[in-house]
């Protein structure tokens, strides 16, 4: 009768997830790297020349998915992270431990695109904006994060020591997202000015959207092969990993 | 389709060095990543099967 109910809990024990992960793992690689093909083909095939900044606007198709994603891992890292916390959940974190490297890139990435678009469009390569001061905040909880997790032997513990930072550190995403609305910045408001007729806005729209989907499914890629090799290392001296890799 | 040339292409209307350099530094990074990341799962398992071979040869 309760068979369903059961059934999801099988998979929060690291054994049942590996195997889990390891099949769902090429699907979400594969459809990364065909929405990015796509993505890719109308970011510079389809999408038209911006009026205002002619084919520089083009960065927006690596920017916008970048910085979105630094932003929501960084949320579903601090959300297994509170669970791990809270049930004491061992898979929970190495979600998050899985999480942290990905959402420390496409920070980066975030800060350089971000500055390789304000030098020709705003003449600097960084000024200390609210949106970019804010962005650079989050990649340094983000390196916090791998430094306090690398810095504890055991495990568990840096788990848990781990994840009270990522908590503390969710403060800072609403004010990232805010920061164009709050004050007065440099950087451009949440809705990208697009240029002349609707038609022209809406393929814009469509290319980012699909990059955004292709980081994604990217993250989910990248996310699933590392926790795969957390999980081995961590569960090192269990009989199934003796056995799986036998 | 906006482009009249492969050269006008790579030449992105003057903006080349910061679009390509957006675009290159995020496929850097990705590919980067993957590559850590199977190193990774090669050196896990390479040390896995040593300790099991250590294991074996105690017993």
């Amino acid at each position: 009768m309760n068979t369903r109910v059961i059934h999801w809990f099988k998979f929060s024990s690291p054994q049942n997830f590996y195997v889990l992960a390891g099949r769902m793992q090429p699907w979400f690689a594969a459809l990364a790297i065909v929405l990015m093909a796509v993505g890719l083909w109308i970011s510079f095939f389809v999408a038209p020349t911006d009026a205002q900044q002619g084919e520089g606007y083009r960065i927006i198709f690596v920017h916008v998915p970048a910085s979105q994603m630094s932003m929501f891992i960084y949320l579903v890292m601090a959300a297994w992270a509170g669970f791990g916390l809270a049930f004491n959940t061992r898979l929970s974190g190495m979600m998050a431990s899985a999480l942290a490297p990905t959402g420390a890139l496409f920070a980066f990435l975030s800060l350089v695109t971000g500055s390789l678009w304000g030098k020709p469009m705003w003449g600097a390569w960084w000024v200390w904006d609210a949106r970019l001061t804010s962005e650079l905040i989050l990649l340094f909880l983000y390196l916090g994060f791998l430094a306090l997790q690398s810095s504890i032997d055991d495990p568990r513990r840096a788990d848990k020591a781990c994840a009270v930072l990522a908590l503390v550190g969710v403060v800072n995403v609403p004010i990232i997202y805010f920061s164009v609305k709050w004050w007065n910045t440099l950087h451009q408001g949440a809705s990208v000015s697009l240029t002349r007729s609707p038609t022209m806005a809406s393929t814009m729209l469509a290319g980012m959207l699909i990059m955004v989907i292709a980081f994604w499914m990217y993250t989910i890629a990248v996310t699933l092969a590392r926790v795969r090799n957390i999980i081995l290392d961590r569960e090192r001296h269990t009989e199934w990993v003796k056995h799986a890799v036998e | 389709m906006q482009w009249n040339s492969v050269s006008e292409f790579f030449a992105m209307g003057g903006y080349a060095f910061y679009v390509w350099g957006s675009f290159g530094a995020t496929a850097l990074v990705m590919l980067i990543e993957t590559l850590l990341i199977r190193r990774q799962r090669q050196e896990v398992l390479a040390s896995l099967r040593n300790e099991l071979l250590s294991e074996g040869a105690s017993s």
